[in-house]
């Protein structure tokens, strides 16, 4: 298994995830045999080939500068769990 | 030891658009909290952002005008993070591909000009506002997506009142060139502050220091004046400086730690799948140059070399860019130029303080030409040139008509002046006298006194020497 270096606590934290000790233990051999798929990949010389980050070839893709409506104020607070006087209500934020 | 601070900057700015930089909702300041949101910019699944093609333009034409090179592909990748005014958990950015990168700006610093390095400035988006309240925090998203160009700068600065002169002449380049309208009351403008410090001599870099979210320049001037020595104090008493961020207190006056966010700084940027690369063809570069407009620096220069002007009369031209553009219209028909700045600055400004615009004045650009020469020619006062001004800025009527109608033309008889000279001394024998014993400034006195007995049409040269050859014992 090629997880050296792999912290699953680390990443989870960094997704905003918890994790029961046991989704830990089934976990770590789930995401070891993905990345030991990449690592099998990594097998491959891809010397002088540019990364691509999108396989169309398709570039340029933009809009005209132009106000379109937006959504009723109500209608774009209709999901939030809380709302007041117009604004999401969330958790208190500290820095 | 001698210690040297050495600071680069982070400026965010809010571009000049009607849109925001993936939809279609207004790019508005004061509206109600979230009206101006969409499934877009609030970040509901199943939504596919589209690049606003003037947040492009714009982004380019400031890198022209920060003489940047523009690289022939750029692309937009995710910055991944968690914070309630981010409503998609990343923000767009242009991460390793960003539209300009590698130019310079120069401005006036301490007597001199200086000149620093510009490492990029890229397109990105804003986030929403928060507002605090005892138990929760509210969020607005009308700013979500607003595009934002991220200017950042090498570690060039040295100082405080340097950082506050290089924003300042940042602010004025986007003005300028109708990229923000750099409104601070409106937050268009943020800066994040790098500061080091080390001896002096030495060439490595210290530990950086950031200071975040910084809303106006005096506050990063203040921050500084506080941050540098701070640092060196912590220096020269033995300790060490680790790389942390700092807040800003403004009314405390203090940066203090900010509580580190753990793992702050693992964004796990990658090309965002949503949005394909922009590739600027030569027909579009063509349209985005034909944008790019004379610099501020450049333009009081010019003023200064064009002109002969004062430095200070050129600042002013430079900072108001409508008066500036008709000082310009007229002094090149006139062949005085400097006298026409003197009016333009001096009288028109002040009018036009009472609510007149320039493009509702009565007088044609021609009358202040006139008016100079006037005066050049000795045909009228420069006091009653003062007249002169006033009404044909009431009336819109040709100084030489004015002059004729209220009989401004200036006394250059001798005769006449002799006469006014006379009854001068004759009415004020005590100052006569003074000049006589030898006190000079009295001599002043009475040419006064023949001004106001000519109703300020006698030439006053001419009226002093009549006046010093009749007082010589």
């Amino acid at each position: 298994m090629s997880t050296a270096g792999f912290d699953l606590r680390y990443v989870a934290r960094l997704a905003r995830l918890e994790l029961a000790p046991e989704e830990e233990s089934r976990f770590g051999p789930q995401f070891g045999s993905i990345l030991d798929y990449f690592a099998k990949l990594k097998e491959l010389n891809v010397s002088g080939l540019e990364p691509t980050a999108h396989p169309v070839p398709l570039v340029n893709v933009t809009r005209p500068d132009a106000v379109r409506p937006s959504l009723p104020q109500d209608e774009a607070l209709r999901n939030a769990p809380a709302h007041a006087g117009g604004l999401f209500i969330v958790p208190k934020i500290v820095e | 030891m001698e210690y040297e601070a050495v600071i680069g900057l982070e400026t965010h700015v809010q571009l000049k658009t009607r849109s925001k930089m993936w939809c279609g909702c207004a790019n508005e300041f004061g509206a109600p909290p979230n009206t101006h949101v969409c499934p877009v910019c609030l970040g509901l699944p199943g939504v596919l952002p589209v690049a606003n093609d003037e947040a492009l333009r714009l982004t380019v034409l400031t890198g022209l005008l920060l003489h940047c090179q523009i690289p022939g592909r750029a692309k937009f990748d995710r910055k991944n993070y968690f914070y309630p005014d981010m409503p998609k958990n990343y923000q767009i950015t242009q991460y390793d591909q960003p539209s300009t990168a590698n130019g310079w700006v120069e401005f006036e610093f301490a007597g001199g000009l200086a000149r620093v390095r510009i490492t990029r400035a890229h397109l990105e988006e804003d986030v929403g506002k928060s507002f605090h309240f005892e138990r929760h925090s509210g969020v607005d998203f009308n700013r979500a997506g607003v595009p934002l160009l991220e200017i950042v700068s090498e570690p060039d600065l040295r100082s405080a009142d340097m950082a506050h002169a290089y924003l300042t002449a940042m602010k004025d380049i986007l003005v300028y060139g109708g990229i923000s309208d750099c409104d601070m009351e409106k937050g268009m403008v943020r800066c994040d502050v790098n500061v080091s410090v080390r001896p002096r001599g030495e060439t490595k870099l210290g530990a950086k220091i950031e200071i975040k979210n910084m809303n106006s320049f005096s506050g990063v001037r203040r921050a500084l004046d506080y941050e540098i020595p701070r640092q060196i104090a912590v220096l020269e008493q033995g300790g060490r400086l680790a790389q942390e961020t700092r807040r800003w207190d403004d009314p405390a006056g203090i940066t203090e730690p900010m509580r580190s966010k753990e793992d702050a700084h693992d964004y796990r940027y990658f090309p965002d799948p949503d949005l394909m690369p922009f590739e600027p063809v030569e027909a579009w570069l063509t349209e985005v140059k034909a944008r790019v407009v004379e610099l501020p620096l450049a333009r009081k220069q010019r003023f200064i070399h064009d002109y002969q002007l004062p430095a200070g009369n050129a600042e002013v031209f430079k900072n108001d860019v409508p008066l500036g553009d008709y000082f310009e219209r007229v002094a090149r028909q006139s062949s005085n130029p400097k006298s026409i700045a003197n009016w333009v600055i001096n009288n028109l400004r002040a009018r036009l303080a009472e609510g007149t615009t320039l493009a509702g004045l009565k007088f044609r650009p021609g009358s202040l030409i006139e008016l100079v020469a006037l005066v050049e020619a000795k045909t009228i006062s420069t006091s009653a040139a003062q007249q002169v001004f006033a009404e044909m800025f009431d009336t819109g009527k040709a100084p030489a008509q004015i002059v004729q109608e209220r009989g401004l033309a200036q006394v250059s008889d001798a005769s006449a002046i002799e006469q006014f000279c006379d009854q001068a001394i004759a009415a004020h024998p005590g100052p006569a006298a003074d000049f006589k014993a030898g006190k000079a400034a009295a001599l002043n006195f009475l040419k006064g006194q023949v001004m106001k007995l000519s109703r300020g049409k006698a030439n006053p040269s001419l009226a002093g020497e009549v006046l010093e050859r009749k007082l010589k014992p």
